[in-house]
């Protein structure tokens, strides 16, 4: 499934005399099978753009196609077809270890299961379930287990199967690694890379860790005020270093170095992942 | 977005009523209600409603927003209407219109109406020209004298405060948790109200436990803070009587004093 | 006289196993260390390592199980010192949405001055200091509902420090904040310590954050098991794996450079002094 936005607008309180521009104008396309990158401040419109994608928000101006869904505004949705978008779209939330409710986790992960597949019985439920653990990397010992007992680590793992349990074609993840330890980090970005190999065929991440974006993505779209400012690959968002100072974002600790060693007369032309900057940089060092 | 709501419906502007301290515009709420009781008839109700236009113009919020708080219980005074016109103990002498309906009936249910409607408008005045926060002070400093029966008021007023002050922290979160949800295909708007009910355990779980978790981090942060309770506390603001608050008791002297009069009369 | 000392010191949770014996499951344990008044300490650890708890023993929110806690000398076991201890060492938490009791950002300063009976007139100039120093003057009338992550941060700093602590403890205070809230709270935290020698313990995750501190300390285990200044914290980095932590982004990629035959010096921290040697080297070429 492909997601294609254009011109989309948004408004909270549209209809109140200070009602707030959260998108304008927002035209961008996510390609099916691209581990995706969405950046940009707090409050420049990124949650409310993903929010779409799940039809969480109903579209009030403009046009939005998700696969075969158009959920453009002025087109009818049923119901029906509106759960059968959700369950091939997940979303994960900042924080998702803050939405279980269930008392054991074996539940908490069944429910979106259940919701969307209201005739399953037990069976494919417990199939269903115990999969989307595994490929969270949680054992089925946890899964009688209340899932506050677990970890912070844990939470958000489950959290992560309870969604992805209804087999999502997108999976969007809102700053899936804030709050964790550096090894948390690393471990839930190379989950992700698995799922996006396996088992997901897009992924978007909304990301405030330009580092991040620069090693994980194919695509990166920058947000600001509302609006798509720049689309690409980080090789082409990154070389933009200047641009994206003016908006006041980071870069990569790559694209800072790049952009000093250019200012010193040596071309590094790397995509700005760790690896291929330091081997271009050992290129350069061992040529001359 | 839920939390974007500014609580209660403060109208913000900077007009006479506004400035006026909270504890007087209480107290003078009280005495207005009292007005309005002791209206007899609909003369001294006349002489309310004067008042009531006054104040409105004193506080510069639009008609349209002071109606809303009548257009809220609308069916309720519609309601209270048709029962009093129908459940009116005829008299001897009433003109009566059709079945039960007489002249009477119809007025003694319209002055009731009038009553309530007056109440509520004149009600709603007061939150919509006084923050929430100010609302807690006056009615923290009004409830003082309390303090001398151990009722603790202070701990009160900071209850209060802040539940005001996690409302829209709240509302944001249960907004989020709804999303989050309806992502993983949970169905608030279908099925009979027990199936209804139950759909919000989902959101009312994680709602309760994540306010467990601020309160215990409040708590924490309270206690850093050097909260030791309520005794030998200072207070930053203090609430400062002006002239506007002599003026505005004048004016409601004025109406009880009308009304009174018109009653008689 | 040392601003915060523990000696010897353990804490640890109770709890029932099935066979209802009670166990003791230590969080800390033999935690001997001092901090000199006006230090920049950043305190690093995975989570679950203990740094939490190790913050709330500081200002006797927890009470410790076995040595002693003391702050400029007060033991924190004594109730009656508890009062002196958070006047002097202030605390902000890592929520930024649970710490504010007022809905306005003024009247929430004057929470702190108001609990230590500071007089009316002066707390009005407290708020004004502290708003000052947290570069939050506009946003005195604001509803802190409406404020961004890092402005409620910096209201929390401004909270804290209105009684005039001499000791800022931040708990983890920057993980739930972007890159612009973070940039934002660590410069008025560093600003407090350089010009006010505010004593400031900072709980982070982040290396970077660490990398300009004083001193850093690695808890792991309920344990300290580094502890030094960045340089001599980041050159183990085995131990520091082993903890479960990482070097600095810049010092990651300097390292992965010398192993690619990239000659640099071996303590870079910062993109800055990496950007400059690399220049140096590429250029001599």
């Amino acid at each position: 499934m492909r997601v294609v936005a254009e011109k989309l607008n948004f408004y909270y309180d549209k209809k109140s005399k200070n009602k707030v521009r959260a998108l304008s104008d927002v035209t961008l396309t996510i390609p099916e099978g691209s581990f995706f990158g969405i950046i940009g401040h707090t409050g420049s419109g990124k949650s409310t753009f993903i929010q779409h994608i799940d039809a969480l928000i109903p579209v009030q101006e403009g046009k939005l196609v998700v696969g075969d869904y158009d959920l453009s505004r002025g087109k009818k949705t049923d119901k029906k077809k509106l759960k059968e978008l959700r369950s091939r779209t997940g979303i994960v939330f900042q924080y998702p270890e803050y939405q279980l409710f269930a008392e054991t986790v074996f539940q908490d992960v069944a429910f979106g299961y259940k919701n969307f597949n209201k005739e399953a019985n037990d069976e494919q439920v417990k199939t269903a379930v115990y999969g989307a653990l595994a490929l969270v990397g949680l054992g089925e010992e946890l899964a009688n287990k209340s899932p506050f007992e677990l970890s912070g680590g844990q939470k958000r793992r489950v959290a992560i199967a309870g969604v992805i349990v209804s087999k999502p074609e997108i999976l969007i993840l809102d700053e899936p690694v804030a709050g964790l330890d550096p090894v948390g980090k690393r471990e839930l970005m190379s989950l992700l890379h698995a799922l996006h190999e396996h088992y997901v065929k897009t992924i978007v991440i909304v990301s405030h860790d330009m580092d991040e974006v620069a090693e994980n993505c194919t695509d990166v779209a920058v947000f600001s005020e509302g609006k798509v400012v720049m689309t690409g690959t980080p090789r082409e968002i990154f070389s933009r270093a200047d641009e994206l100072a003016a908006l006041r974002l980071d870069v990569p600790v790559t694209a800072k170095l790049t952009a000093a060693l250019k200012r010193a007369g040596v071309d590094v032309n790397s995509d700005f992942t760790t690896d291929d900057f330091v081997s271009k940089v050992a290129e350069i060092y061992k040529k001359a | 977005m839920l939390g974007d709501v500014t609580f209660g419906q403060y109208y913000n502007a900077r007009s006479f009523l506004h400035k006026t301290d909270p504890r007087t515009k209480i107290l003078l709420l009280i005495a207005y209600i009292v007005a309005v009781f002791i209206a007899q008839n609909f003369l001294s109700l006349a002489a309310v409603l004067v008042f009531l236009i006054v104040a409105i113009i004193f506080s510069s919020v639009p008609l349209g927003s002071v109606l809303r708080s009548v257009k809220a219980i609308f069916f309720l005074i519609l309601f209270m209407f048709v029962l009093n016109v129908l459940f009116h103990v005829k008299k001897e002498g009433e003109t009566v219109y059709f079945w039960v309906v007489t002249k009477e009936g119809l007025i003694s249910a319209s002055f009731l109406s009038a009553r309530l409607i007056l109440l509520v408008t004149g009600s709603s005045l007061l939150t919509l020209t006084t923050t929430p926060v100010s609302l807690t002070d006056g009615i923290e400093s009004l409830l003082k004298p309390l303090n001398l029966v151990k009722f603790p008021v202070h701990d009160l007023a900071l209850v209060m405060s802040i539940a005001l002050r996690f409302i829209p922290t709240l509302a944001n979160e249960t907004d989020r948790i709804i999303s989050a949800q309806k992502a993983r295909g949970a169905d608030f708007e279908s099925g009979n109200i027990f199936s209804r009910i139950k759909a919000l355990v989902p959101v009312l779980i994680p709602l309760i436990i994540s306010a467990l978790r601020r309160a215990d981090e409040l708590g924490d942060a309270m206690d850093a803070r050097c909260y030791t309770g309520s005794k030998n506390r200072t207070k930053y603001k203090k609430l400062t009587f002006t002239f506007r608050d002599i003026v505005a008791t004048l004016f409601v002297a004025a109406l009880i004093t009308g009304v009174v009069f018109l009653n008689i009369y | 006289m040392y601003a915060i000392e523990f000696q010897n010191v353990g804490f640890y949770y109770s709890s029932t196993d099935e066979n209802d014996v009670r166990r003791k499951n230590y969080v800390l344990e033999g935690l001997d260390f001092a901090v000199e008044k006006g230090a920049f300490v950043a305190l690093l650890g995975r989570n679950g390592s203990g740094k939490s708890t190790l913050a709330r023993l500081v200002n006797g929110l927890l009470k410790p199980a076995a040595g002693k806690v003391s702050v400029f000398g007060l033991d924190t076991a004594d109730k009656n010192n508890l009062f002196e201890i958070r006047k002097k060492a202030g605390m902000i938490f890592q929520n930024p949405d649970n710490q504010q009791i007022a809905s306005i950002v003024e009247d929430d300063i004057a929470f702190g001055p108001e609990n230590i009976a500071m007089p009316r007139e002066k707390i009005a100039a407290a708020i004004d200091a502290a708003l000052k120093a947290t570069d939050m003057e506009k946003f005195r009338k604001s509803e802190v509902a409406k404020l961004s992550g890092g402005q409620k941060q910096r209201v929390a700093i401004a909270g804290a420090i209105a009684i005039e602590p001499e000791i800022l403890i931040m708990d983890e205070s920057t993980s739930m904040l972007d890159p612009k809230g973070r940039r934002e709270v660590m410069e008025v935290a560093r600003t407090l310590n350089k010009e006010k020698g505010m004593t400031v313990i900072d709980i982070t995750h982040y290396m970077d954050e660490a990398a300009e501190a004083d001193y850093v300390y690695v808890l792991d285990g309920g344990t300290i098991r580094l502890k030094g200044t960045p340089k001599e914290v980041f050159d183990k980095k085995e131990v520091l794996r082993a903890c479960g932590l990482e070097l600095p982004r810049a010092a990651l990629i300097a390292e992965k450079l010398r192993r690619a035959g990239v000659p640099l010096s071996p303590d870079i921290l910062d993109t800055e002094k990496l950007a400059e040697e690399l220049c140096e080297s590429l250029r001599k070429n």
